[in-house]
C-alpha cells in the first residue's frame, strides 16, 4: 500500500462526513472540505498521530470563472470552418456556467516527520468570499493569506493584519480575478509640468498572440477518467 | 516626565544590504529592534498571471527571471509540474543534465549568498572570490544555453540540447596579449563536461579559501553566532524550508526524502546546524556547496559514459528537429502546430517541488485541458522566510537586522513574483 493510499484511509476514517470530496490524482491526495469546518480539521491534521502536518506549505486562492472554456472553437472546424481567433482590441469575460462557487482556497501541506503531502481545497461562495484563516493553525499562513486577499479578495477571518501585499499602495482591484485585464487598469508616468508621478487610465489595448484552445486529446483520456475513479 | 516614543525608521527599498527592493519599517527602542514590517511587492510583474496568458513552453523563460541567482532550479520546478501532468518522463541522460545544472546552480546561488552576506556583515574579499568563480560557472550555463544567466534551458520532456563538445574561448585583445589568452584557454580546450570536471576539481580547496576568511574569524562569529536563532518548532511552523530548516537541526531535504530525477542514485550528505543560528545557516551552506560539488562529479562520471537522447521523440509535446522539419510533412505540421498554438495539457491539478537552492520551490499547476495554464501557483521559498523576518530580529540590535535579513537568502525576484 502506497503512502498516499494508506493517507486516504486514515482521512476516511478519521474525518468520514466532514470529507466533501477525496481525490487522488498523480499521487497527490486532494482533500475538499466545507469552509464551516476548515479550521477544526486543519487543527486536526497538524495534532493527530496520524497526519502530523506541521508545515502549511502555501496558500493560494482561484477563480474559477471561466474554467473550461476556449478563446477558438476547434471541435465543430471540420464541419463549419475555423473561427478567428481573438481580435485586436476585443476583450471577452466570457463566464463558466459553474455548478459550484466561483472562488477556492487551496493550502498544501507537508509532514515532514511522516514524509507525506496533502492538499486541502474549500470553495468560497458569495462576494467577498470568506474563510476561517489558519494562523493559529500555522504562523506561516499569515504571509500566504495575505497574498490571495491582495489579488484574489478572499477574506481571511481572524487574520489581524490584512492588508495588501504585492501590489501597489493605494492599488484598487484584485488582479488575479479572471475578470481583471491583463494590462491592468491604470498606468502611471512623471509629469514634468505637475512635477509629479500621475495615474492616468491605460492607454494601450489588450491584444491576444495565442488565443486559448482546448483540444480534447484521445490520448489523455483514459487516465484521467482512472484518476478521477480513485477517489 | 518627557514622553518616550520609539523611533520609526525607513529602511529601503534602495539600499544596498537590502538585497533588491525590500523596505522594512523598523520601529526601535534606542538601538533594539522593537518591530520589522517588511514591505514587499516593489518588484511584482505578476509573472503567474502573464504565463495564464500565454501557451506553456513560452513561460518557461519567465522562470528564470523568479529567483535570477538559480535560474535553471525555477525552470525545474515548472517544467516537473509539467511533466506530471502530461505523464511523460525525460531520458535519462536529460535527467542526469538536469541534476549537474542544479547541482551547478546551486552552488552559483550559495556562492552569491556568501558573498553579498560576507559584504552585508563587513568582510569585502570574500565577495571578489566567490564571483571569480560565479564567472566559471555562467560560462558554463553560456555554453550549454547561450544565455549566461537567464538560460531557458529545461524543457518539458528533456532539456534543449546536449552538453556542447567545445568550451567557448576567450579572443585576444587589446587588453589581453596572446600569451594571456593561452593561459585563460588552457582548461577551455576540450569538453565542456573537461571544463566543469577541472572546475569540480579545484573547487573544494577553493571554499576551503573562503573558510578560512570567515570560519573562525572572530568578527565573524561576533556577528554571527547566536544572532537571529530559530528553534526547530518555530521553523516547522513559520514554512521555513531547504538551508533554513536545515540551519535549525531538522535534517529535511526532498533530494533525499522525495527524490525526484536521479538524486535517490547519487551519493551526497545532508549537513544540518545545531542551533539554529546565522552562523549555523552558513555553515549549512559552505558544506552544501561541497555536497553539490560530489554530485556534479557523479553526473560528470555518468554523462562520460552514456550518451543518449537528451529530449523526448513525442512531437506533440517536442518539437521536432530543423532537419526532420524540412524534408518531413508530419513534422513540418507538429512544428507548426507547436510554435502557433502549443500543446494542451490533459485537465488536471498538480504540485510539483524541488529542492532550490533557498528552500522548497513548488509550482502548482491546474489546466482546464487548454494550452494555457489556467492557474499557476509559485509557491517560493523565500516567501515564508521573509515573512518571520519580524519574529526573527526582534531585540535584536539595528546592525543585526542586516545580518539575519541576509542569512535568509532572500531575492525579490521570487518574493514578489
Amino acid at each position: 500500500m502506497s503512502t498516499s493510499d494508506q493517507l486516504v484511509v486514515n482521512l476516511q476514517t478519521v474525518f468520514g462526513d466532514t470529507i466533501k470530496s477525496l481525490t487522488v490524482a498523480h499521487g497527490e491526495v486532494t482533500l475538499e472540505l466545507d469552509k464551516h469546518t476548515l479550521r477544526r480539521v486543519a487543527m486536526q491534521l497538524r495534532d493527530d498521530p496520524l497526519f502530523h502536518f506541521e508545515q502549511l506549505i502555501d496558500v493560494c486562492g482561484v477563480d474559477y470563472l471561466n474554467y473550461g472554456l476556449a478563446e477558438w472553437s476547434t471541435d465543430n472546424a471540420t464541419a463549419t470552418g475555423f473561427e478567428r481567433g481573438v481580435q485586436q482590441g476585443e476583450e471577452r469575460i466570457q463566464v463558466a456556467n459553474l455548478d459550484r462557487p466561483r472562488f477556492a482556497a487551496v493550502y498544501h501541506l507537508l509532514s515532514i516527520s511522516l514524509n507525506q503531502r496533502l492538499r486541502l481545497k474549500v470553495f468560497l461562495d458569495g462576494e467577498p468570499p470568506m474563510v476561517d484563516s489558519l494562523i493559529s493553525v500555522w504562523p506561516s499562513a499569515n504571509w500566504f493569506e495575505r497574498e490571495a486577499f491582495d489579488l484574489y479578495g478572499i477574506l481571511f477571518n481572524g487574520h489581524e493584519d490584512l492588508r495588501r501585499i504585492l501590489t501597489d499602495y493605494g492599488f484598487i482591484g484584485h488582479p488575479f480575478r479572471k475578470d481583471f485585464p491583463l494590462i491592468g487598469t491604470v498606468e502611471m508616468r512623471y509629469d514634468a509640468s505637475e512635477k509629479r508621478v500621475i495615474y492616468e487610465p491605460v492607454s494601450i489595448t489588450p491584444r491576444t498572440l495565442v488565443p486559448k484552445v482546448i483540444r480534447r486529446d484521445n490520448r489523455y483520456v483514459e487516465p484521467v477518467l482512472a484518476g478521477d475513479k480513485h477517489g | 516626565m518627557a514622553e518616550i516614543h520609539n523611533y520609526t525608521i525607513n529602511f529601503g527599498p534602495q539600499h544596498p544590504a537590502a538585497h533588491g527592493v525590500l523596505r522594512l519599517i523598523l520601529e526601535l527602542d534606542g538601538e533594539v529592534v522593537q518591530r520589522a514590517d517588511p514591505h514587499v511587492g516593489l518588484l511584482h510583474r505578476a509573472t503567474e498571471k502573464l504565463a495564464e496568458s500565454k501557451p506553456y513552453n513560452q513561460s518557461i523563460g519567465y522562470m528564470d527571471r523568479l529567483d535570477y541567482v538559480s535560474m535553471m532550479c525555477n525552470e525545474h520546478g515548472y517544467v516537473l509540474a509539467m511533466e506530471k501532468l502530461l505523464g511523460i518522463t525525460p531520458p535519462v541522460r536529460a535527467q542526469y543534465i538536469r541534476v549537474m545544472f542544479d547541482e551547478i546552480t546551486r552552488i552559483l546561488n550559495h556562492l552569491l549568498w556568501l558573498g553579498a552576506h560576507a559584504l552585508d556583515v563587513g568582510a569585502m574579499t570574500v565577495f571578489l572570490y566567490c564571483f571569480r568563480e560565479r564567472e566559471d560557472l555562467l560560462d558554463c550555463y553560456e555554453a550549454v544555453s547561450g544565455a549566461r544567466m537567464h538560460a531557458t534551458y529545461y524543457r518539458p520532456g528533456g532539456v534543449y540540447r546536449d552538453l556542447p563538445n567545445k568550451m567557448p574561448q576567450y579572443q585576444s585583445s587589446r587588453w589581453h596579449n596572446q600569451a594571456a589568452i593561452t593561459q585563460l584557454n588552457d582548461n577551455r580546450q576540450g569538453s565542456l563536461l573537461d571544463f566543469i570536471a577541472d572546475f569540480a576539481q579545484r573547487f573544494p580547496k577553493l571554499v576551503d579559501e573562503y573558510e578560512t576568511l570567515l570560519t573562525d574569524n572572530r568578527i565573524w562569529k561576533q556577528r554571527t553566532v547566536g544572532i537571529g536563532v530559530v528553534t526547530p518548532e518555530r521553523a516547522k511552523a513559520l514554512g521555513f524550508t531547504g538551508p533554513m530548516l536545515r540551519g535549525s537541526g531538522i535534517a529535511w531535504d526532498l533530494r533525499k526524502k522525495q527524490p525526484y530525477e536521479v538524486y535517490d542514485q547519487l551519493d551526497f550528505d545532508i549537513p544540518i546546524g545545531t542551533q539554529g543560528d546565522c552562523y549555523d545557516r552558513y555553515l549549512v551552506r559552505v558544506e552544501e556547496m561541497r555536497q553539490s560539488n560530489r554530485i556534479i562529479q557523479q553526473c560528470i562520471e555518468w554523462l562520460r559514459q552514456h550518451p543518449g537522447p537528451v529530449l523526448l521523440d513525442n512531437h506533440k509535446i517536442v518539437p521536432p528537429s530543423r532537419v526532420e522539419m524540412k524534408g518531413d510533412m508530419e513534422s513540418l505540421i507538429h512544428h507548426f502546430k507547436l510554435f502557433t498554438e502549443g500543446f494542451c495539457i490533459p485537465e488536471g491539478e498538480a504540485y510539483a517541488a524541488v529542492e532550490h537552492p533557498k528552500g522548497e520551490f513548488g509550482v502548482y499547476l491546474i489546466s482546464d485541458g487548454a494550452n494555457k495554464p489556467y492557474r499557476l501557483k509559485v509557491r517560493p521559498p523565500g516567501f515564508a522566510h521573509l515573512a518571520a523576518l519580524d519574529e526573527m530580529v526582534r531585540g535584536h540590535m539595528l546592525a543585526d537586522v542586516v545580518t539575519i535579513l541576509s542569512s535568509q537568502d532572500i531575492v525579490f525576484g521570487e518574493i514578489d513574483r
